[in-house]
This record gives structure tokens, C-alpha cells and sequence, in this order.
């Protein structure tokens, strides 16, 4: 694209004013980056949170138990004192290749508002945190019509905690997923009926205390190794089918049931935003679905730093607030010409039963923590290491549905000899 | 005559990590907890033997506001013997806008000691 109307030069943007952003715009300031705005397309800054209105959040970054709206706005305070400025009701829809500028790569996009109309923004640096999505019905393949009353748990989570409008009145829940167990107790409190809730996996895939608080509580019942195969109702949701899932992941014969319903939530796994990733080309992680990052959470592209849900999608608030401003820091120390990436780069390896890991890369410069997530559940205690002598903790378990946490000293990193190129991770049951 | 002894699992709330606590208790009388990872879940077991708490949060009508619901949350956890005498009185309660997050939107709610307050601040629409 050519410049329509000049180039709004900024030193830091920020994409996406959801935790990870905030915390991320804030940190950019207290770097010392003078112009760093946030660029957000709903009518508020505060991201998902809003809606989640639950307890819950911040143990870790605030010592008490906040929700959402409540955790963001101590955020949302921190970033406005900080001079963190704000274009609301404003997307950015286009994103170019990084540019050169003054001899150093640049970030270059385009952002759309109601009243001020298509603009083109420079950045020296940027910092992606558009969050993630969730997986939608369509990657269910679900027989039957398309009635209405089927929509994902965070889009009635939506409607029910900011919108006032209630899905239905007699609920069946599929997935485990922390939103759906959220949305399960929510929507019995506003008076609606939870005649179940399935999970296709032989584990909940969910943190265990929402079972108890959200299920356990009110007496919903939750069944492992099932799932909905069908639904029924032309215009609306009259009940779906649900079968016992085997070993194969396919339903059993047999054990199809039919249970009346009008509303189906659908809590069934996140995904995160990568649009504007790939179009800038940046390298994305299949295993993440979010870009490939080191400990500073810098990219494939040096001007680009990327925090929170679009990297890795997150158990903790607490933890994409974190990133959010080690991202934030060091977009603003790239954009001050400041930044130190480091002389030597570790690519990090993982043992099979690890699914996910971020970051994937290490450069010594930083201590850092990485996240990984493992495959299948393994139950009773079990050893997580990093080689060469990094890392070593036991477990008293390890779960799909909660992250572990592998502590890494840049120091020690720095210390390998030169010939060490990576760091192995691995985790397995005594 | 005293009463017996028994093991009762808790799975702690507090935090997300989720303790399951092996809790020994006679009668009212938390004799041991066991399997928790912090102080929190000592009391979360006594708490789970005699009145279990919760915190609890909901949304009430929001009028003339930027958003037609505003979230409300209880301040201190109150019993969850109370929770659907409390979402029954949300239900017939209206907060008119502006709304500032910490406000009291119902007093000592249904007497159970603690306020209902607004989760976060509703301007003017």
C-alpha cells in the first residue's frame, strides 16, 4: 500500500488493549519510550477481562483475589498515570512487512476509526497482543441444522455479564475449558437450567477448582469421554445427541443419547489471533499457533515483540500481565536503541510428552520463566529438569489443563560452554 | 459419647492451584488437614466443615448507563447456604448510573455480614 494521507510516527504501539497490552503499553513508558500508543477496536480498553466477572484474578501480581473489570482497572490506572496514550474504536487491519528507518528495521500498519478514517502508522517498535479466539462451531463438525441457541462460551459470557441478554433457559455445556465451567455456574445463578456438561477428553481440560466452585457446587453433572454429535431444531436448539467417545476418538455405536436443550455453549479450546502476524511475516510456532519468541519476547522480526494469549494461551491473568511487560520493556528499549539481544541464541528441545513450550528460544540475556503444557495427564510425582544442570523440580503431578513453570537463570545460560547451542526440557514420572 | 472420626477430600478454592486436601474431622472439628500447599487451605477446610463460603458476584440492572448491566461482586466471601437469597434480591435491584467500582450497591445483603459493591466503574450513557 502507498501512503494515502502521511504517517503517524510513534515510537511504540501497542495492538490490542487486553491485559498483555496494558501491562505492555504501561512498561514501554516507565522504559522511557515517549509516544506509545495503544490501538484497541472495541469501545473500551480492557480486553476479555471486562466480561469475566468472576473471582479469581491476580493472586499472584496483587497478593488478593480480584475480578476482571476490577484487575483491569488497576491496569488500565498504571497505563493512563504512566501516559500510555489510548485510540479506541480503532483496528488495525493491515500489517505490513518491517520497513527500514534511519538505518534500523520499523514496524509499519494501518488502522481504521469512525471518524478519523484509514491511517497509516509507523512504529519503532511494536508490541502484538491481540489475545486469542475461541474455537468456533464449525471445527466441531456437528450433523443436523444450523438453529440458533449454539454459540461459544465466551460470546454468552458476553451477552449474559455486559450485554443483559440471557442465551436461553436450559443450557448444555461442551468442553471443560475454563469459560465453559465459568459460564455453566453463571448461568445458573441467572436462572437458567445446567442439565450437563461434556468433555470429549478422558481429563477436564479446565483448572480442577472450577469444578468444584462451578459444578460441584450447584450440582451440574460433567462427563469425561463424550461428546455432542448432533443437533436438533430447525429455527432453534430443541436438544442434541451425545455419545460416549472410545479410545479411538470416535463415538462409541450405541451410546447415542438424545437430551433436550435450547442453548448449547461451547467451551472447546482457544486459539490464538495471528492475522496481522502473518501478514507481517513473522514465524509462528504450529504447537503454539502463536509467533516463535526468545525471553525477551522479541520475534522472527526484530522491531516486532509479541505478549500474552496471541503467543500462548495462558491459565493466569497474572502470567499475561507479566509478559506483557517484559514485551513492553523491550519494545521500548529496542525503540531507544537500547536493547541487547545478546551474543549467543539456545534453541530450546523438549521431551515428546511436552506439547507446548514458550518461549522457544533463549538468549541469555534475561532470567525468564518458560511455560510448557504437557500432552496427556501424568499422575503421582514426576521430575521436570532443563539440561545442561539449568533446572530440577519435582512435581507431585502434572496436567494438560495447568501450565508448568521451568525457572532459567541467564546467568547460568551465559556460563554453558560455547559449544552448547540448545537447552532440553523434559519431564518424566519417577 | 464422643463422636467418630472421619476423612472427608476437599478440593481447596482458593487459589488456582487446587489442592485436594485430606481433611480428618469429629463432628464440627477439623482434627487434621493434610495435601495443602499453603495455610490458606487449613482454612478453607474449616471453613468447608462448618459454613462453607464463598466469594460470590453477579451483575444488577444498570439505568441510564454506558452498559445495561453493571458487575457486582460480594466484598468478603459470604455462605453459599446464602447464594440464592442473594441472586433472587440482585434480581429485583437497579443501580442508576454513574456507578464507581468499590460502591455499596446493597448493604449487609441478605444478612449475611458483607456488602454487595459494583466491580467496576459505568458511566453516563
Amino acid at each position: 500500500m502507498s501512503d494515502i494521507s502521511g504517517v503517524r510516527e510513534i515510537d511504540v504501539a501497542v495492538i490490542g488493549g487486553g491485559p498483555a497490552g496494558i501491562a505492555a503499553a504501561a512498561a514501554a513508558r516507565k522504559e522511557g519510550a515517549e509516544r506509545v500508543v495503544v490501538f484497541e477496536r472495541d469501545w473500551e480498553a480492557g480486553g476479555i477481562l471486562q466480561q469475566c466477572i468472576h473471582p479469581g484474578f491476580g493472586l499472584h501480581m496483587f497478593g488478593e483475589e480480584l475480578t476482571g473489570p476490577e484487575y483491569m482497572d488497576r491496569y488500565l490506572k498504571q497505563a493512563k498515570d504512566a501516559g500510555v496514550e489510548f485510540a479506541l474504536n480503532t483496528m488495525v487491519f493491515q500489517m505490513d512487512p518491517p520497513v527500514e528507518a534511519d538505518g534500523r528495521r520499523a514496524a509499519s500498519f494501518w488502522v481504521m476509526n469512525p471518524q478519523t478514517g484509514i491511517e497509516h502508522v509507523r512504529a519503532k517498535a511494536v508490541v502484538l497482543a491481540m489475545g486469542c479466539r475461541e474455537r468456533p462451531a464449525g471445527a466441531l463438525g456437528l450433523a443436523g441444522s444450523r438453529p440458533a441457541g449454539v454459540y461459544t462460551a465466551g460470546t454468552a459470557q458476553r451477552f449474559v455479564n455486559m450485554e443483559g441478554y440471557m442465551p436461553g433457559k436450559k443450557v448444555v455445556i461442551m468442553g471443560t475449558g475454563d469459560i465453559g465451567l465459568i459460564m455453566a455456574r453463571r448461568m445458573v445463578l441467572e436462572g437458567a437450567e445446567v442439565v450437563a456438561v461434556f468433555e470429549i477428553m478422558p481429563w477436564v481440560s479446565g483448572l480442577r477448582r472450577n469444578i468444584a466452585q462451578c459444578l460441584d457446587d450447584f450440582g451440574i453433572p460433567y462427563y469425561l469421554e463424550h461428546s455432542v454429535c448432533e443437533l436438533h431444531g430447525k429455527d432453534r436448539l430443541e436438544g442434541i445427541s451425545v455419545a460416549e467417545i472410545g479410545k479411538d476418538r470416535k463415538p462409541i455405536d450405541g451410546t447415542l443419547r438424545f437430551i433436550g436443550c435450547d442453548t448449547l455453549l461451547l467451551a472447546v479450546g482457544l486459539i490464538p489471533e495471528n492475522e496481522l502476524s502473518r501478514m507481517a511475516g513473522i514465524e509462528l510456532d504450529p504447537s503454539t499457533n502463536g509467533p516463535v519468541v526468545n525471553e525477551l519476547l522479541q520475534t522472527s522480526a526484530e522491531c516486532v515483540f509479541a505478549a500474552g494469549n496471541v503467543v500462548v494461551v495462558y491459565d493466569l491473568v497474572d502470567f499475561v500481565s507479566e509478559a506483557g511487560e517484559r514485551a513492553g520493556s523491550s519494545a521500548a528499549l529496542y525503540a531507544l536503541g537500547k536493547l541487547d539481544t545478546g551474543r549467543r541464541e539456545f534453541a530450546i528441545e523438549t521431551t515428546p510428552n511436552i506439547r507446548v513450550v514458550s518461549p522457544q528460544k533463549l538468549c541469555g540475556e534475561r532470567d525468564t520463566t518458560v511455560f510448557l503444557r504437557v500432552a496427556e495427564p501424568v499422575e503421582g510425582r514426576c521430575k521436570l529438569w532443563a539440561e545442561p544442570g539449568i533446572f530440577s523440580q519435582t512435581l507431585r503431578y502434572a496436567r494438560p489443563g495447568e501450565m508448568n513453570e521451568v525457572k532459567i537463570s541467564a546467568q547460568k545460560l551465559r556460563e554453558l560452554p560455547g559449544d552448547v547451542k540448545s537447552v532440553k526440557i523434559g519431564l518424566e514420572a519417577f | 459419647m464422643s463422636l467418630s472420626e472421619e476423612t472427608k477430600k476437599f478440593l481447596c478454592v482458593s487459589c488456582p492451584v487446587g489442592c485436594l486436601l485430606k481433611v480428618t474431622v469429629q463432628g464440627k472439628e477439623v482434627l487434621s488437614v493434610a495435601d495443602n500447599g499453603c495455610p490458606l487451605g487449613v482454612k478453607y477446610a474449616q471453613n468447608e466443615v462448618v459454613n462453607p463460603v464463598r466469594t460470590f458476584t453477579s451483575t444488577v440492572r444498570a439505568v441510564g448507563a454506558s452498559l445495561p448491566v453493571c458487575p457486582v461482586r460480594s466484598r468478603t466471601p459470604l455462605p453459599l447456604s446464602k447464594v440464592g437469597d442473594v441472586t433472587r434480591e440482585l434480581a429485583m435491584t437497579e443501580a442508576a448510573a454513574p456507578i464507581s467500582i468499590g460502591q455499596v450497591i446493597i448493604k449487609d445483603v441478605c444478612g449475611t455480614g458483607t456488602d454487595i459493591i459494583a466491580s467496576r466503574s459505568l458511566g453516563k450513557r
